[in-house]
Formats: C-alpha cells, sequence, structure tokens
C-alpha cells in the first residue's frame, strides 16, 4: 500500500495535466486532520460523483461530524475523479486516496458511499476499484474495508447488493455510531497498531453478522430471494437468526444541531454556498414523490435555532449564500417568523438567501420580498400537472387560478424570470394533459406581459416520472418511450415563444433512472457489466452510455422491460418489500386506489392517515411529544408493542 | 484604508489559479470581519487586488496584494487574525498601511524570480551547457496557447546555482510575462520532475 507521502510525490507530477487541480489536493478551510496513528477507526466518506458536486452535500457533511466528533474515530472525503484524472491515476499506479491525508482508501476500516440517486451506482463500482478493492462482496477478505451505502437510493438496494456490504436505511445521524461501535468490538482496541494485523484478527463474516443485528442495517447477505416462474419474486428469508425482515429505517426523534463549519472548497464548485435543513419529512403526500413518503415522519427545528446556525456557518465560511433546505418551505410552520428573523438578522451583509420549494400562493411572494434585499435571480414553483384531473391523481392539487395569481403578482413585483416545473409521462396522462401544461405556461407569460411588458420570462423545467419505490405509484409502469417523445414534441412545437425557455429529460435518462431505482438482484449483473464496459458518470447526460446499458441487458439475458414497461399485479412482492420506510404497503396501495378515483388526500397535518410512521415509532413519539413533530402525539401507554419498537427502545436507552 | 498583504501559497494552495484565489480572499476577510470595499454598479466586486498571478503548480512566500477597506482597521492583530480566516496553504507574512493614492499593484510589477529545484538528479554540466546555449541565442521563438512570441528577452537572468538548483530572473509586466515551464521546457527539463518556488516580486523603483 502506498504511503501518503508517495501519493502526494505521484500526485505532484500529474496534476499540472488535468483540468481544475484543486479538486484533488484538499487543504480546505474547516477540514478536520487527526493523528492517523492514534486513532482506533478510520472511515472514508465518498460521494461517487466529482468534487465540485460531493463537496457541497449536506448529508456526508452531518456524518463528516459526526464521526469527527469522536476521539476513538476519524472520517476522511474522496470523490471520484473526472476521466482525465482517472486516466493519469490509473497509468501512474495511484489509488483512490482520502483528501485530508492523501491515504489509499483500501487503509480505512470502513467506505461509506453516499447515494442520493440511482445514476451514481457505477461511479460507486468504478471507485471500489480504481481504490484496489474488489468490486464484488464476495470477492473481499479481512483485509478490506467494509463498504456501506445509505441516502435515498437505498430504499432499494437490491440492485447494489453485490457491491455494498451493509446498507444504512434510513437517517444515519445515530446509526453510524452503532456501526463504528461494532466494529470497534470486533476490530480490537489497539490503537497505535499501524499494521492491519489486528485486522486479521477480525473475521469479516463475524463482523457482517453483527452488522446486521443493528436496526436500521441492511446487510444483502443474509437474505436469500426466492423468484416465480414469472420473474416476479415469491418471498425473502433470512439466511441467519436474529435480523429484521423487514429491514425498518432509522430515524433520530430530535433532529441534531444542524452543521455549521462547512467545507469551505478553494475553487468554484456548484453550489458555493451554506445549507441549513428547517424542517425533515413533508406532510402533503405528493404519490409521485419518493422523498416525501421515505422521510416520514416531519421533524422541526425552532425558528432561534436555524437562524443561529444559519449566522454561525456563514461566519465561519464567509460563504455568499444561504440556502433554507426542507421538502417544502411553505408548511415550514413558523415560515413566516423565520423569514422575518433572517431578513433582520442579515440586514446589510452581502448573502444570497434561498427559500426552495415554496407553494403557489400569494404569501410565498410576501416572503420572498421581504427576502428582496437578497434574493437573486428567478422565482421557482412546481406545479408539476396542469390538469385537474392530473393534479387529483398525483394528489398536488392547485388550481390554474392559483397558480395565474401567483406568477402575475411574482412578475408585478419585479422578478422577471419564473421556473415552473412539470413532470410529464404521470399514470394515464394522455396529450391533452401535456398540452394543457403549454397552453399553462402561455397563460403565465401572456398575464405576465400585461403587468410588467415584454422583458418577462419563463422557464418550464418538464421532467420525465419515474415510479419509485415504497411510493403509492409503485404498482404503475413507465410511460412507453414512444409517449415520452410525442409528448416532449408537442411542448416544443407548442412553446416556441422566445421568452419561453423549455427543458426536458432524455428518455434514455429515465429509463436507466427506471431500471435502477425498480431493479431487483439480478441487475447488479447489469449494473457490472455495464461497468465493465465503460459505464460511470450516468448523472452526466453526455456521459451516459445508452449502448452499453443495452448490451449489459443482452449480455445477462435480461429483459430491460420488464422493470419498466409492466403493470404490476396488485399482490406482486416488490424487490424492496422487505426494506421498510415505516410507511404500510397497504397504506400506499389504498393510496394508489385513490388516485385510481381522482380523490385527494389533504395534508396529513390537518387528518392523520395511519400511514405506519406512528405504530413503528410509537416509543419516540410518547418519548417527544408534542410541537416538533408533525403526526398527533401518542397518549396511551403502548399496549401492544411491535418487534420493531422493541428494538428501537432498546437503541434508544 | 488601502493594505498591502505579503503571504506565501504552498502546499494545496500551488493547485489554486488566481480567479479562485480572489474568491479566497474575500471570503477570508469575511470571516475575519474586515470591511471590504466594493465597486459601485449591478455587479458589485470587491476592491482586491493580486500583484502578479502565480503560475499553477508554484509555490511562493512572496505574494502581495493589496485590499480596500470601507474603514480604518487596527493592524497589529489583522495578520493574526487573517491568518486564522485562511486555509492552511497561505501564509500571513506582513501586513502594512499603503497610500490610499498609489498606483495599482499590478502596474508596479516587473519581474519576478523563481527557483527551481531538480527532484531528480541531473547531468549537472550538460544542463550548464544548455543554459549559456540559451543565455546566447538572440531570440527563442516560441508558442504557447496558439500564440507566437520570443522567450529570450523575457529572461532577465538564469543560473545554475548547484546540481539541482536554477535560479532565474523573468520579466513579469503586464503583456510580457516570462513563464518557468517555458524556460524549463527550453532546457529540456521535464515539468513534473521538478518544484518551482517564486522567491521574488521586483518592483519598478
Amino acid at each position: 500500500m502506498l504511503t501518503s507521502q508517495e501519493i502526494e510525490a505521484r500526485l505532484d507530477e500529474i496534476l499540472l495535466k488535468v483540468q481544475k487541480p484543486g479538486r484533488y489536493v484538499g487543504g480546505e478551510l474547516n477540514i478536520i486532520v487527526k493523528d492517523w496513528d492514534k486513532i482506533q477507526t478510520k472511515v472514508a466518506l465518498v460521494f461517487p460523483d466529482i468534487y465540485d458536486i460531493g463537496v457541497s452535500n449536506v448529508g456526508l457533511k452531518i456524518l463528516y461530524d459526526q464521526i469527527n466528533q469522536r476521539d476513538d474515530a476519524l472520517a476522511e472525503r474522496a470523490y471520484a475523479p473526472w476521466i482525465d484524472m482517472e486516466a493519469l491515476m490509473r497509468g501512474r499506479g495511484i489509488p483512490l486516496y482520502s483528501l485530508e491525508s492523501k491515504r489509499p482508501l483500501s487503509g480505512f476500516d470502513l467506505i461509506g458511499f453516499s447515494l442520493p440517486y440511482e445514476t451514481l451506482y457505477t461511479n460507486a463500482l468504478n471507485i471500489l476499484d480504481l481504490s484496489g478493492i474488489p468490486v464484488r462482496c464476495v470477492d473481499r477478505d479481512d483485509s478490506h474495508p467494509i463498504i456501506i451505502a445509505g441516502g435515498h437510493a437505498a430504499t432499494n438496494p437490491e440492485p447494489m447488493h453485490a457491491f455494498i456490504d451493509a446498507f444504512v436505511i434510513g437517517e444515519g445521524e445515530e446509526v453510524i455510531h452503532d456501526i463504528i461501535n461494532t466494529v470497534q468490538e470486533f476490530k480490537g482496541l489497539q490503537v497505535g497498531t499501524l499494521e492491519r494485523s489486528n485486522l486479521q484478527t477480525c473475521k469479516r463474516d463475524d463482523l457482517l453478522r453483527a452488522l446486521a443485528k443493528i436496526p436500521g442495517v441492511y446487510v444483502p447477505k443474509f437474505y436469500q430471494t426466492h423468484y416465480m416462474d414469472d420473474g416476479t419474486i415469491s418471498h425473502v428469508e433470512t439466511t441467519m437468526d436474529g435480523i429484521a425482515n423487514p429491514v425498518v429505517k432509522r430515524i433520530v426523534a430530535h433532529l441534531p444541531p444542524p452543521p455549521t463549519n462547512f467545507i469551505v472548497p478553494n475553487i468554484e464548485i456548484v453550489h458555493n454556498r451554506v445549507s441549513v435543513e428547517i424542517m425533515r419529512g413533508c406532510t402533503r403526500g405528493c404519490r409521485f414523490c419518493q422523498a416525501g413518503m421515505i422521510t416520514r415522519p416531519v421533524r422541526e427545528r425552532s425558528v432561534d435555532e436555524i437562524v443561529d446556525a444559519a449566522e454561525a456557518a456563514v461566519n465561519a465560511t464567509g460563504f455568499e449564500e444561504l440556502a433554507f433546505l426542507s421538502l417544502s418551505s411553505s408548511d415550514f410552520s413558523y415560515v413566516v417568523e423565520l423569514v422575518n428573523k433572517v431578513s433582520e438578522r442579515f440586514k446589510g451583509r452581502k448573502l444570497t438567501i434561498s427559500l426552495p420549494s415554496l407553494r403557489i400562493e400569494s404569501v410565498s411572494v410576501d416572503l420572498m420580498d421581504k427576502l428582496r434585499e437578497h434574493y437573486s435571480g428567478g422565482f421557482t414553483l412546481a406545479p408539476e400537472a396542469a390538469t385537474e384531473r392530473m393534479r387529483r391523481i398525483i394528489n398536488k392539487f392547485i388550481p390554474d387560478e392559483d397558480i395565474i395569481n401567483t406568477t402575475r403578482e411574482i412578475y408585478r413585483r419585479g422578478w422577471t424570470t419564473i421556473k415552473l416545473y412539470f413532470m410529464i409521462g404521470h399514470p394515464s396522462e394522455t396529450l391533452e394533459d401535456v398540452q394543457a401544461i403549454a397552453d399553462l405556461c402561455k397563460r403565465v407569460i401572456n398575464e405576465g406581459r400585461k403587468v410588467a411588458g415584454w422583458k418577462v420570462k419563463l422557464h418550464a423545467g418538464v421532467s420525465t416520472f419515474v415510479p419509485k419505490p415504497q411510493t403509492p405509484f409503485q404498482w404503475v409502469s413507465v410511460d412507453t418511450r414512444e409517449n415520452i417523445l410525442a409528448k416532449q414534441e408537442l411542448l416544443r412545437r407548442e412553446l416556441k415563444d422566445h421568452n419561453i425557455k423549455l427543458s426536458w429529460t432524455d428518455p434514455d435518462d429515465t429509463l436507466l433512472e427506471a431500471w435502477l431505482s425498480r431493479g431487483d438482484r439480478h441487475m447488479a449483473e447489469v449494473i457490472y457489466t455495464a461497468w465493465k464496459n465503460g459505464a460511470k458518470f450516468d448523472a452526466w447526460g453526455d456521459q451516459m452510455k445508452y449502448d452499453v446499458w443495452m448490451n449489459a441487458f443482452n449480455e445477462r439475458g435480461l429483459d430491460p422491460a420488464f422493470y419498466t414497461y409492466r403493470q404490476r399485479r396488485t399482490d406482486e412482492i416488490f424487490p424492496w418489500d422487505h426494506i421498510s420506510a415505516a410507511v404500510r404497503k397497504n397504506f400506499l396501495f389504498q393510496d394508489f386506489r385513490q388516485s385510481l378515483e381522482g380523490k385527494i388526500r389533504v395534508d396529513c397535518r390537518l387528518n392523520c392517515f395511519a400511514c405506519g410512521i406512528l405504530p413503528t415509532f410509537s416509543n419516540l413519539r410518547r418519548e417527544n411529544p408534542g410541537e416538533e413533530w408533525k403526526c398527533p402525539d401518542v397518549k396511551s401507554p403502548a399496549t401492544r408493542k411491535t418487534v420493531i419498537s422493541n428494538q428501537l427502545s432498546v437503541v434508544g436507552d | 484604508m488601502r493594505i498591502r498583504i505579503t503571504f506565501s501559497k504552498t502546499g494545496a494552495l500551488k493547485y489554486i489559479g488566481n480567479l479562485d484565489l480572489h474568491t479566497i480572499w474575500e471570503r477570508a476577510a469575511r470571516r475575519a470581519g474586515l470591511p471590504l470595499a466594493y465597486t459601485q454598479g449591478f455587479h458589485p466586486q470587491p476592491k482586491i487586488n493580486i500583484a502578479s498571478p502565480l503560475p499553477l503548480g508554484i509555490s511562493s512566500h512572496c505574494e502581495i496584494v493589496d485590499l480596500r477597506l470601507n474603514e480604518d482597521v487596527e493592524l497589529t492583530s489583522l495578520p493574526a487574525r487573517l491568518q486564522s480566516a485562511m486555509p492552511s496553504g497561505i501564509g500571513i507574512i506582513k501586513v502594512e498601511q499603503v497610500d490610499e493614492h498609489a498606483p495599482a499593484l499590478q502596474t508596479q510589477v516587473v519581474a519576478a524570480e523563481y527557483e527551481v529545484t531538480l527532484t531528480e538528479a541531473a547531468d549537472e554540466s550538460a544542463l550548464k551547457r544548455k543554459v549559456d546555449q540559451l543565455l546566447a541565442s538572440e531570440s527563442l521563438p516560441r508558442e504557447r496557447r496558439g500564440k507566437q512570441y520570443d522567450l529570450r528577452p523575457l529572461i532577465e537572468m538564469l543560473e545554475m546555482n548547484s546540481e539541482n538548483k536554477i535560479q532565474m530572473r523573468l520579466a513579469a509586466r503586464e503583456g510580457a510575462t516570462g513563464r518557468p515551464e517555458e524556460v524549463l521546457d527550453s532546457l529540456g527539463i521535464p515539468i513534473e520532475k521538478v518544484q518551482i518556488e517564486r522567491t521574488e516580486l521586483i518592483f519598478k523603483n
């Protein structure tokens, strides 16, 4: 294994040959570099895309802080090198290394991948390979790090089951400590033992068995899938005792203090900003939205905590932009108070403040007006659909008049650009529904012109719907390529106005996202073959190689249509059914049926629909009553404790 | 108030370009609570002037930047305040106040000195001969980014000090800047086999 000095010397020979060498050298403000030899457990946190995208990821930043707050563990970072750098690294025999200490990833105890979306999968394989670590779990031995992964893509971990030793389901703040503690139990306490000999004392399989017993941790090798003749799943059974089936996600009862000392890159990156999460979860219940289903329950932070954290973060970083994160800012109970306090606290400071995901209503315009001193660029709203029928189906009901009145007011108050997000390919969508999107855009800009003249602009971002696991639409098929192309063609034809900018998703990208997010264990071989044949950076439109993926399906004798163009039987067992986001399948199915009937379900703050969160986390809720959660209180003592809540109460002790 | 800061740029910061260095100064000033002055207009820019861009991959202990501030600040504690707001590759060496009306830094730089350390042993006498040949030549036509230019008049001094050290002074006037890696290339020394440090910026007068 190369030492950090050897890696640095080799880097000096190649860094002037790559674009943006600053991606590969570390040395940023607010990084944490610990004394390697004095730390027992070393974790490499990896975002499997380039530095420019990964360094601002808030999820990894939270884990970086959680781990580095321990005296007995350290966390360092690594990202995917861009194609030019990877070629030079492979040419010079430089393995992927961490930015903090320039040590090879293969020298860490744990490697943790963030997988927020599925098109990062081939990059994750490539990173393992570039680190000299066997890509497949079965090929790793006691000398290799344990490979873990988490993030929204872990909602269906099966396509990656062959490559990731253990998945974290749900929120990572607490479970990462359980994982590190377990690793330490198994690897002994020989602090200062440089050689990996202490590793030899640890049998990988024993450690994985222990990890599999941690609530919220899914170790695929201890679960066996049985299939029916038609290729669908008959059942999944565990191959060892004492592990959960289904594996229920972990949550934190109370959001821990938000990170403030963000790493400040020395080069220009995609999001140069500090982010403060104001709440987690969403009560709206839009049926297409995976995040809204899997991040329940809603937990809010206090206004004071948010504003203090924002100020501390801005002071610690010197960043010029501050973003408040949530799935739906307008639903934050104290959003008006938050905006008032923020505009007061940051008055006169050069700072851009963004408050994304606002509801389409006049209150939102008032809110943004208060941040006027700090606003930049356009105003973004997401109607998602343009006919009443479609809005009922997806459970995001906004009358046309609300959209017109709100956008007119935005233009009238001086914003020149509005961005509207729509989605095509919703279940049962017709060309009339898509025509309505074009009509609505035209109406919005025409109304805008009446109040603000010809300078007004509209950006219509039209993505394509992918029916995601653990949502009410998990039973439906993906819209066909022909349909998508016809709908996109209609929009291009209709929206020729010079002041309307239209953007859309390439149908190839949509199909890849669908295969990867809806796949079963067989998909792992397709991913492996595609990666072997050159697939990587699939999230970068210009790098995605559709032919490579189609050939991989062929080579593995699998039919891509099985994963996409197939309406699921109502009793079908999905590849992800043994993974639970604590929202009951039956709840999702009832919601799906209501969708077919065009029935709206209101915000669940107004009316609890018993999605499954409360019975699963009843103990957590009972211990944390009141306003912070947006679920009803659980008052009575538990009369019937489920296995899951028993396990969780043990963890909380 | 206008302050002039001498600083070092080493380690990871060697690989950070001049535009990014501007941003680093802007953010560091903000973190240190310095009241940076901004230009007027729709896109206000902080008044930060770096004397002479340092080519990528070169370290230095003699970089100079001027910052203009809206208010006077106390100078004695400033180096420590700035240092704690900087990434580890930037070292604050000196902070001094300069006349508001002094000419812009960039217009005053005329040359820069570099010290090159060869990381692999070279044939000293052969290299000496090449240096002499280069200095004896009337012109050194070269091409950089598709443009023809003559490197020779930009070389003001070039000498071998020991078996692995080369010293050079290159013109660094606006529109006439010599780059050390171009000189090394003319000597047949591959850039990946050296470490270069800028040792001095030379100003008018």
